[in-house]
């Protein structure tokens, strides 16, 4: 399955390249046009008919991840963030290091040597380690460079009703709903996009966006579901199989009224479930894409993902779905003139 | 010559109108009405700001005042019917705790909050709007999750102030209006925009200034002042005059643009005190680093008590930030 291999596949930001394969093996038979820009975001077009308008669709293909920092005498490796990972999630976890996917596991201090204050204490990236197996730095170098990128080692899996657990599902799922998107036929213009960097601050669609100066521009992510007992109501942001959530505000961006509605609208009256990302922080490409040139207009439609940059992630299918199709009709029906701005 | 009094009425309409950031539709409607008659050509951009321009040969100069006023958001209803609510802009749970704000559709709610052992501990997400009904269903029929709200409070003019909600930056277009409307016949190219979405991060002036591409940039907005028992020390003073902005975190003032603003005062006796802001930001922060660069300054309307429903200026500031715009607008020679 499409999905299973986007997310098994590694990309950190700034490492792209094994999801960037995958994804233009994919379309290339499907689009008009397609390049990889000085950034490394692909970008496609799909001529559509005149007076239509260009619409960008976009979805990040990088993921959170580790890299290395350095290699201590005893072979154990040193490492940084690379995007926003909450550090208390990260003891323990199994780990792929570089081009070769050097198996390894994040090792700490053990418990019984701790002191009884720093039980209390969430350990901190520098405490961290990652334990290769070496027995020395020298074997280890063998094997890791500085600056190797590391992602979480975490199986894609399918369990309870139609859900799947995997890493990386922000947003390898926005991927595979524009792969999917840009195997259908419109009379708009699409511009697809798929970006880098979105983890470490909306770098790449800044320029795609540039390139494509679309009239308005429609994001594909996964997004924050905390639907989960204790949870108070106002706090969820989403719920996971209620359907595909539509952003309203985020840190970075007011999202254009009129997307929408004509959106939501479309679900409705296909009898599509959808739901309203409840206001809050967080961001997506839109924050980028939205202020380039004159001013694009833009929506974001999310598939709630829980456990959100963690090894484990877990969405719906059935939102999957739903998020297909809605944009699907959503792009069918553009009309002639519509959204042009002048 | 010039306005030394106030068109009371026009400020009125223009700080009571709705317009929280990203539903800026009624206050730049308003707006527009207002300034037609006295532009060439007026247009709406794709994120909303309303850009009207007074041809000429000289200068583009690109004035920019924010329409958008702080507010809050509903992100979720509960089934007694209150609502809960995200911050729209620089909101504090402080200032607004028990105060009453009003949706687009008239409707008015009172601010609660849940009980707390603390009053410290008081944050947006522990406080919720109330409207009077006791169910989502009837709740659902006027507001709905993703409805803006601002907060409410009576328009006061007393003798040499006015104090109101929405001054920051209803008093800039008031002033850009003002300026707009005596400006007579000038050598330059004038862009007077009127911005959205400058309180959730001067992402309006952003995409205007790229489309205007001005050689000059000038924002009009209300500043913090240093006046009020032991405030922080800063040197702006209610009724000391415009102030002309030095620095603030969004921008580093082009001297050149700082001296010029200074040398136009000093010729037509326009009392002005210098500004440094250490917190908050504004459009021109935004404008001098569109495309490859543009020279810009601020001129600065004092304010005590920014972003609460009680701001307040004093009318002569006003009167002389008018005064010092025009006078830079009507200027032959700008050697920036």
């Amino acid at each position: 399955m499409l999905l299973k291999k986007l997310t098994m596949a590694n990309g950190v930001s700034g490492n792209e390249d094994e999801v960037r394969n995958i994804i233009i093996e994919e379309i290339k038979d499907y689009v008009d046009e397609i390049k990889t820009d000085r950034l490394g975001n692909i970008i496609t077009i799909k001529k559509g008919k005149e007076g239509f308008p260009r619409v960008m669709l976009a979805a990040h293909m990088d993921e959170v991840g580790l890299m290395v920092k350095s290699i201590d005498d005893g072979g154990f490796i040193r490492f940084s963030l690379v995007g926003g990972i909450d550090e208390r999630i990260l003891v323990s976890k199994q780990v792929l290091i570089g081009k070769d996917k050097i198996p390894g596991v994040i090792g700490a201090k053990a418990i019984h040597l701790q002191e009884k204050d720093e039980r209390n204490i969430p350990l901190k990236v520098k405490q961290l380690y990652i334990d290769i197996g070496a027995d020395s730095k020298e074997e280890a170098e063998k094997k890791i460079k500085k600056g190797d990128y590391i992602t979480f080692n975490s199986e894609y899996v399918r369990f309870g009703n139609n859900l799947i657990k995997a890493k990386a599902l922000d947003d390898r799922v926005g991927c595979a709903v524009l792969i999917d998107l840009l195997k259908g036929e419109y009379d708009a213009w699409i511009y697809g996009a798929f970006t880098v960097q979105e983890e470490i601050g909306l770098r790449g669609a800044k320029v795609a966006a540039y390139n494509a100066d679309p009239n308005f521009a429609i994001v594909f992510e996964g997004t924050l579901c905390s639907d989960i007992t204790g949870v108070p109501e106002h706090s969820h942001i989403t719920k996971l199989g209620k359907g595909p959530a539509i952003s309203l505000k985020d840190s970075y961006t007011i999202f254009s009224k009129e997307l929408n509605k004509c959106i939501y609208e479309t679900a409705v009256e296909n009898n599509i479930k959808i739901q309203y990302r409840q206001p809050s922080s967080g961001g997506n490409d839109a924050g980028a894409i939205h202020t380039i040139k004159e001013g694009i207009p833009c929506a974001a439609l999310s598939v709630p993902c829980r456990y959100i940059h963690s090894p484990s992630s877990i969405m719906s299918l059935d939102d999957f779905e739903g998020c297909k199709k809605t944009a699907k009709l959503f792009l069918k029906g553009i009309k002639k003139g519509e959204y042009v701005c002048e | 010559m010039f306005v030394n009094r106030i068109n009371i009425e026009l400020l009125k309409k223009l700080l009571m109108t709705f317009g929280p950031s990203g539903s800026e539709e009624k206050i730049r409607k308003l707006i527009k009405e207002e300034i037609e008659e006295f532009v060439d050509e007026v247009k709406v951009d794709a994120l909303g700001n309303l850009i009207a321009v007074r041809k000429g040969k000289g200068k583009k100069i690109m004035v920019a005042s924010h329409m958008d006023e702080i507010g809050i958001m509903v992100t979720n209803i509960d089934d007694g019917g209150f609502l809960r609510f995200t911050n729209v802009g620089g909101v504090s749970p402080f200032t607004s705790l028990y105060q009453r704000v009003v949706f687009d559709d008239g409707t008015i709610g009172t601010i609660g909050m849940e009980k707390l052992e603390e009053i410290k501990d008081l944050k947006l997400d522990k406080m919720f709007i109330d409207i009077g009904l006791s169910s989502k269903k009837e709740v659902i029929k006027r507001i709905n999750v993703g409805d803006v709200a601002t907060f409410c409070s009576p328009f006061v003019y007393q003798k040499d102030c006015i104090i109101s909600k929405t001054l920051d930056d209803r008093i800039g277009c008031y002033v850009a209006i003002e300026a707009l409307k005596e400006l007579k016949d000038s050598p330059n190219e004038i862009y007077f925009v009127f911005t959205v979405q400058e309180e959730v991060g001067l992402r309006g002036a952003k995409t205007a200034a790229y489309g205007v591409n001005p050689d000059l940039g000038i924002a009009i907005d209300v500043t913090m002042t240093g006046d009020t028992p032991k405030a922080d020390t800063m040197e702006v003073s209610l009724g000391k005059g415009v102030a002309i902005k030095v620095k603030d975190r969004s921008i580093v003032v082009n001297p050149a643009v700082k001296d010029f603003m200074t040398e136009v005062a000093v010729e037509n006796d326009i009392p002005f005190q210098y500004e440094i802001l250490d917190a908050g930001g504004t459009d021109s922060g935004s404008i001098h680093l569109s495309r490859s660069g543009v020279p810009s300054g601020v001129i600065s309307i004092p304010c005590r008590y920014v972003h609460s429903p009680s701001e307040m200026v004093y009318i002569s500031d006003v009167t002389n930030s008018i005064k010092l715009l025009l006078k830079i607008l009507e200027k032959e020679e700008i050697n920036i």
